[in-house]
């Protein structure tokens, strides 16, 4: 059968667009490593490896090409995406059993690229989260703060050799130190200028976090105007962020942190260009990812304001991904021709 | 008149490619040689086929009708050159599936002999009726010439409906396609004068001409033909495929959107093609039937691209041969662009009216077709459909062949541009995906339309059986209500005659008993010589008892 497609070459190909994500999460990592050493390789390495072989065993059971599979390159994002998002300095087990988790359950049960509804790297980190509490919220200090910034090998024994040594190189989350002072009664202000926790802040957002969410901020921005992430997305969802952490911060700047916090402070940026823009499990609507984004944005929020956890970007993700098919449902554009126009 | 500072309206989506264009522009229009054989398709046209008019072994002038047209919408076919019809019989036509169409084949004699046309044209098209052009153009077998090959006739013809304006489709946005642009640089003034005709015809308030701004020799041709009498606008319009598709550009023009399941005329729009213009003109003008058409030979195998005046019949085997094309480096042949041409393997196929482009690729550019991937609803596709479709969405309930889904995500709106095609990630086939699925509902409708017809049929009988019987069942219960009612009163007068015959009878019973019919009124001698026989055989009877 002749297939007529047209004879026109292209660039466009799903390898390198997640290339381009991939560049694109370059000055994020580079801060990171610069600011918290050099855990978060290790971690991305061993999430790399995990990945390729998960996805190798599964496309050999399932009797699929497996190179031409791997070279799509979205294993490899998944599994950066959910070592970005985990403690540098968990033990390895924990980022091998969670990208393991999110190729498996979070992709391939589903048939693999294109087919699943949640977003895996996501799936991954809520898994882990939810089964190990205590090593997902370990994380590292800021080398600043510390008196002696940890060596390669200070890293190594942490991941590899279950956590020996971890105290002298661990540190609260700017979100965890509000959450926790807030439990203890202690106001929002009041901890951010106090002596011991005041100095975890940094200039504008926490001390190493935010720089490393303007390394992200950048790379977004560049996959904006490359036109490789839809625009609506991370606008609508930082726009809500904005809008409605500020608002409460207006009505009760004690108890609320405010809007550059909730930007600069946790995943936001990560978050904004690089997780919620997944194609595959948002929704795909011109509008409709403007509504995708805005819920994202007020569940971040009010998770992060109400919730137990001092991070709510997870679960925000996953819960709009499960909006996405009926949000997609009921904004469909008008078709040229069918309405308004005349 | 012309003026520069109408507002644009932009489509949405749309692609901005290579034009591939100058190839094919630096050299006139040439006029293709007489090829010993023409081939003429009875069916070059949306419509029904036209009905061969001549028989094998009839000789032929250039311009002779050879096939008249059957109804309406339906054009009829000339001969191209002049010749010797050796064959009326099915042959490959330009299509995907190599498909066979009657055709009448001449032999041509070099000669190029041409019917006297001589008293038919006219100078001055206004000293016509509407009614003759229209008939004109009919006679001379014009078809839409910018691809789709609807009869003009029945375009220009609009009945009572008001065309306020009528727009020239001049953007030819493919690439590599150049005859549109070609055509406007040599015969402006042609085209320009076909456009009034056209006009008159529809008794159109107003024209636009929209042009791409990529063609500015052509634009600056034009508007030297364009002379202050006219009311013809000419508008340069955004190169941006597809700007030339006739609902694009009508919204480009004018920022009206031809209903999605109506016609341009709806919102009181014609849209016709600069290379009908020129036809129309030739027909009226010199009295000319369309036996020819300009057509862009081009793509990276043809050594010397170019544009040429090829009279319709023509294989394009003949064709290439011409144009020194080495046949072992031809790839892929398609008829058109390269965005919604489509490829043939009969390369000894004709040029029909409808064929603007015969593009030829080298092998080597001819790459194997990729394994499409899983959609990752990126939603490029989305960006770039110029009709705002969804192509992300439709190519999954195509995929699971949901077509009642499919028609609610408005699939018949897609005008089949390929743009989804160019820009998707995953390289996924997707008008392919449109095209199957539009074929299969039209085909389920047909099936269910012949179902449905079968069924009423059936409805229909059992209904009329059931109906049948139920009569019966009332006249017989009516009767049988009659009788129990009233009895007497009924069956009385029958009753009654019959008594009365069976009295008759048994009266005439008693009188034949009593004397024998035929013996009856007798006279005394009569009587008295039969007493006599009654004795003697009385005696006999007496005597042959004892």
């Amino acid at each position: 059968m002749i297939i007529n497609t047209p004879q026109v070459t292209s660039p466009a190909s799903v390898s390198r667009l997640m290339l381009h994500v991939g560049y694109a999460l370059i000055p994020g990592t580079l801060a990171y490593v610069w600011l918290f050493g050099a855990g978060i390789l290790m971690q991305i390495l061993l999430a790399c490896l995990t990945a390729v072989a998960t996805e190798s065993i599964v496309l050999l059971l399932r009797k699929r090409p497996v190179l031409k599979t791997l070279s799509d390159g979205s294993a490899l994002l998944t599994a950066v995406l959910l070592a970005l998002s985990i403690p540098s300095i968990a033990p390895w087990w924990i980022i091998v059993l969670g990208t393991a988790f999110a190729i498996l359950f979070g992709k391939q049960i589903y048939g693999g690229i294109g087919y699943n509804p949640f977003n895996p790297a996501m799936l991954g980190y809520v898994m882990l989260l939810i089964s190990f509490p205590l090593e997902m919220t370990r994380w590292p200090a800021a080398m600043s703060l510390l008196e002696q910034a940890p060596s390669f090998q200070t890293s190594f024994n942490v991941i590899f050799n279950s956590g020996l040594g971890i105290d002298t190189i661990s540190g609260a989350t700017p979100f965890d130190t509000v959450k926790t002072q807030l439990r203890a009664g202690m106001d929002v202000p009041a901890t951010l200028i106090n002596s011991t926790y005041g100095k975890l802040f940094g200039s504008f957002a926490g001390v190493g976090w935010e720089m490393v969410s303007l390394g992200f901020l950048l790379g977004g921005l560049y996959l904006l105007v490359t036109r490789r992430i839809a625009w609506q997305i991370p606008v609508s969802m930082l726009g809500t962020i904005v809008v409605l952490s500020g608002l409460l911060y207006l009505i009760d700047s004690n108890y609320f942190m405010s809007p550059v916090l909730h930007l600069f402070g946790g995943a936001s940026m990560l978050g904004a260009f690089f997780i919620a823009t997944d194609p595959v499990s948002a929704a795909t609507t011109p509008k409709g990812r403007i509504y995708y984004g805005i819920g994202i944005g007020v569940l971040c929020v009010v998770m992060r304001s109400w919730g137990n956890y001092p991070e709510g970007l997870a679960f925000a993700v996953l819960l709009m991904n499960m909006a996405a098919p009926t949000i997609d449902h009921y904004t469909r554009p008008r078709v040229f021709g069918q309405g308004k126009g005349n | 008149m012309t003026t520069a500072n109408r507002k644009i309206f932009d489509f949405h989506g749309g692609l901005e490619l290579d034009e591939h264009k100058s190839i094919s522009t630096s050299r006139p229009i040439e006029i293709a040689p007489i090829p010993p054989l023409l081939v003429l398709p009875i069916i070059q046209h949306i419509g029904n086929a036209a009905k061969v008019s001549v028989s094998v072994g009839d000789t032929v002038l250039k311009g002779q009708c050879i096939a008249n047209s059957e109804g309406r919408v339906s054009a009829r076919v000339h001969a191209s050159s002049s010749g010797k019809v050796i064959a009326i019989e099915p042959r490959s036509v330009p299509h995907p599936s190599n498909l066979k169409v009657e055709s009448v084949v001449i032999q041509t004699d070099g000669r190029d002999r041409e019917i006297d046309t001589s008293n038919v044209g006219v100078t001055q098209f206004k000293t016509l009726s509407t009614r003759d052009i229209h008939q004109r153009i009919q006679d001379a077998g014009i078809v839409g010439l910018g691809g789709a090959g609807f009869p003009s006739h029945i375009k220009l013809n609009v009945g009572e409906q008001p065309v306020n304006t009528l727009i020239l489709n001049a953007a030819e946005c493919e690439p590599y396609i150049s005859c549109d642009d070609m055509l406007m640089r040599e015969h402006a003034e042609e085209i320009v004068n076909g456009l009034r005709i056209m006009q008159y015809a529809l008794s159109a308030q107003h024209c636009i001409i929209g042009i791409e701004d990529n063609k500015v020799e052509a634009f600056s041709a034009l508007q030297k033909a364009i002379t202050d009498q006219d009311d013809i606008e000419l508008v340069r319009v955004p190169t941006r495929y597809p700007a030339g598709g006739e609902r694009q550009l009508i919204y480009t023009l004018t920022g009206q959107q031809a209903p999605s399941q109506g016609r341009p005329l709806d919102i009181g729009i014609v849209c016709h093609n600069v290379g009908t213009a020129f036809a129309v003109n030739n027909a009226i003008v010199d009295g000319q039937p369309l036996t020819s058409r300009v057509v862009t030979i081009t793509g990276s195998g043809i050594p010397q691209p170019r544009n040429m005046q090829v009279r319709l019949g023509t294989p394009i085997e003949f064709l290439l041969e011409h144009c020194h094309s080495n046949k072992n480096d031809i790839g892929k042949i398609l008829i058109g662009g390269p965005m919604m041409g489509y490829q043939i393997n009969a390369y000894h196929a004709p040029i029909t009216k409808t064929c603007n482009c015969v593009l030829v690729m080298h092998q080597r550019d001819i790459t194997a077709a990729e394994t499409p991937l899983p959609c990752i609803r990126c939603g490029d596709c989305n960006d770039v459909c110029p009709v705002n479709l969804l192509p992300q969405q439709l190519y999954w309930h195509a995929r699971a062949q949901e077509f009642d889904n499919i028609q609610d995500y408005n699939l018949f709106d897609c005008i089949e541009c390929g743009c989804c095609d160019v820009v998707c990630p995953s390289r996924i086939p997707l008008v392919q995906y449109f095209r199957f699925s539009k074929t299969t509902i039209w085909q389920q409708e047909r099936d269910k339309e012949k179902s449905d017809k079968a069924r009423e049929r059936h409805e229909l009988r059992l209904e009329r059986l059931e109906r049948e019987k139920r009569e019966k069942r009332e006249r017989h219960n009516r009767k049988k209500a009659a009788l129990k009612k009233s009895p007497e009163q009924k069956d009385d007068p029958k009753k009654a005659a019959i008594l009365a015959a069976m009295k008759r009878v048994q009266e005439k019973k008693t009188q034949t008993s009593a004397a024998p019919a035929n013996t009856e009124n007798l006279n005394k001698e009569q009587q008295a010589k039969i007493d006599e026989a009654d004795a003697r055989r009385n005696k006999q009877k007496e005597s042959e008892s004892s």
